[in-house]
């Protein structure tokens, strides 16, 4: 199992959730957050004064999936969230040990993500 | 029998139009006395519209506040407020008039409106021989002195203790501005000219409200300090923006809206309709304003500052309040024009050193003294002559006599109420003292004064705020639509809710 954490541009989203919704894979957490890298930040003129805001807006996407599934995920994150310019984010790939679902109490691999026909309304 | 039923209708409608007739007949009111009551109740228009300015003085400064502050200033407006409206009546209206004395009157302490108007010109000079009801006038003086104690606060935002606030509040309004306001408007030694010179002319109170209250504010700056963070270790000034753009916007929409009884209402009557003419001049300035500092700002910054704008009908409005009852239509945009360029120029160069986080020592202070200047140069004969105070401008006389009253006028002015304000606050800050702790000042004037926050759902996380507050439902089996097995709904699949997840 691994999860994988992405750090993408915040209008990416949308695309990213929609295929990997028709690929399977529905299980996803998100986070706005700020954060900085090589993109430089945006300058705010205020009454004269300036104010430079280095952490810019980012997407964070988490998702936890069988080992053999992660190059699929990652593979759709790349393919919407590249722009080619400076500022498009990272993916990070962690190992995960354990997966509980709270519902049910069952554990391992098959509670990662839905198949189509168990798919229900949480 | 039918037949007679419209001739009694006829009958009982002409008697119906026949009984207003027959009450004038008998009340006969006077041509003077319908004169007085038509002023009277312009003069409470008026009056009304300017106490709204308080909401507009609460939008302009919560919006220029970051939101951690934004609660604190609706209890700031509102006991201020009061405490105006107690201690006016009580002290300050027979200090400003109550008598014809050079420096104060001594007459109509806890005014009793009761008296009849012809008993009131001998307590209130202003209205001898007729007039305006003293509650009118009284109420209408008020609500200036609560505008002019609002501009004291917008400079001191985000770090001053709500005491000094209070303490400041009393003797403001029941000491400070009543006698500058007596000296001025109510017959006192600037008025019926000083040092030789002509009366001075302010007509609703570029000095009087704009100028005294702003001076108010750079005697509570310099004991008070910038707020934290506002000038880096260079000591260059940083930017700490304001939370809502829009708020201001609407601050400055209803302050606009509240000259015209400002400036309109300081005819004290409407039976010439002069008023008309007054309003006109101040939307020409105000409009002139805008326009000047829009420029300003762009040619300085390359931007078109939002506040900014707004600044610039504050100052359009505050510089043609002197003149407004002084000079012809063609003179209100310049010096419009002028105070919008001021202000933009003025917020700049105080921004450097001093922290004001409204503009309000420029909007109001720089844009007040420019007003009063200027009204010393574009005063008109035929306008001097109606108002009956001092000689015209230096633009139509060539006399430098009236634009000296002016100066001396402003220099009075902010020396005096700048000495005993920069007492009180002294004192203050020396006793219960002036400003909050780094810490308080980190936390918020919300939580820290007031213990509760303007924007709770902004500073407490939803799910500490009860199970109650938690937002949109999570289990769709709640709203009877998501899913047709009401309570079984954990178990059924439900096509095209693709939104839920996990």
């Amino acid at each position: 199992m691994k999860m994988i954490v992405a750090y993408v541009r915040p209008e990416a989203f949308e695309p990213i959730r929609e295929d990997l919704l028709a690929a399977g894979f529905p299980s996803l957490t998100i986070d706005e957050v700020k954060g900085s890298g090589r993109q430089r930040g945006v300058t705010e003129r205020y009454r004269g004064s300036q104010l430079t805001i280095n952490l810019r807006p980012k997407l964070k996407i988490e998702c936890v999936v069988e080992t053999d599934q992660v190059s699929l995920v990652t593979e759709t994150i790349l393919r919407h969230a590249r722009t080619g310019d400076v500022g498009d984010g990272k993916i990070f790939v962690l190992p995960v040990e354990q997966a509980i679902r709270v519902r049910t109490g069952e554990s391992g691999q098959e509670v990662l993500q839905s198949h189509e026909s168990k798919e229900v309304p949480a | 029998m039918t037949s007679r039923l419209p001739l009694a209708l006829a009958l009982a409608a002409a008697a119906l139009l026949a009984l207003p007739a027959l009450a004038l007949a008998q009340d006969e009111p006077s041509l003077t006395q319908t004169t007085s009551d038509l002023d009277t109740t312009w003069v409470m228009v008026s009056a009304l519209v300017v106490m709204f300015m308080q909401a507009g003085f609460a939008f302009l400064e919560i919006g220029f506040s970051r939101a951690k502050n934004a609660g604190a200033g609706i209890a700031k407006i509102l006991t201020n407020f009061s405490i105006a409206g107690l201690a006016y009546w009580a002290v300050g209206f027979a200090l400003a008039f109550g008598g014809a004395g050079a420096i104060a009157g001594t007459e109509g302490f806890f005014l009793n409106v009761s008296m009849d108007s012809a008993e009131a010109g001998g307590v209130i000079p202003l209205l001898e021989g007729g007039g305006i009801n003293p509650a009118a006038l009284l109420f209408f003086q008020f609500v200036f002195c609560a505008v002019s104690l609002a501009i004291v606060w917008g400079t001191t935002l985000e770090r001053i203790k709500f005491g000094a606030y209070i303490i400041y509040a009393v003797v403001f309004s029941a000491v400070i501005y009543p006698v500058l306001s007596h000296w001025i408007f109510g017959g006192g030694f600037l008025s019926q000219g000083f040092l030789g010179l002509p009366g001075m002319q302010d007509f609703a109170g570029s000095t009087v409200v704009h100028l005294i209250g702003a001076t108010g504010a750079f005697a509570a700056l310099l004991l008070l300090g910038p707020r934290r963070g506002k000038y880096g270790p260079d000591g260059k000034p940083r930017a700490i923006p304001g939370h809502s753009m829009p708020l201001v916007g609407l601050g400055v929409l209803i302050l606009w809206l509240g000259w015209f009884g400002f400036n309109g209402g300081s005819t004290l009557g409407a039976a010439d309709g002069r008023f008309a003419e007054v309003a006109l001049v101040t939307n020409l300035a105000a409009a002139a304003g805008v326009i000047g500092a829009t420029i300003t700002i762009y040619a300085l910054g390359r931007t078109i500052d939002i506040g900014m704008v707004g600044n610039g009908a504050i100052a359009g409005l505050v510089g043609i309040t002197a003149g407004s009852g002084y000079v012809e239509f063609w003179a209100a945009p310049i010096i419009g024009l002028a105070a919008g360029v001021i202000v933009v120029v003025g917020v700049l160069a105080i921004e450097k050193k001093l922290d004001d986080p409204v503009g309000a020592l420029s909007a109001h202070g720089l844009a007040g003294v420019w007003g009063t200047i200027a009204t010393g140069l574009f005063t008109s004969d035929r306008l001097a002559e109606a108002n009956g105070v001092g000689e015209a401008g230096l633009f139509y006389s060539g006399s430098f006599a009236q634009l000296g009253a002016q100066v001396v006028g402003v220099v009075v002015a902010f020396v005096v109420v700048f000495t005993v304000s920069f007492a009180v606050f002294y004192a203050i800050k020396k006793t219960i003292g002036l400003r909050v702790t780094a810490e308080q000042e980190d936390a918020g004037l919300d939580i820290v004064e007031h213990g509760m926050y303007g924007y709770p759902e902004q500073f407490i996380p939803l799910p500490e705020m009860g199970a109650a507050s938690s937002g949109p439902l999570a289990r769709p089996s709640l709203t009877g639509t998501g899913s047709p097995a009401t309570g079984e709904s954990s178990r059924s699949t439900t096509p095209g809710r693709e939104e839920v997840t996990v």
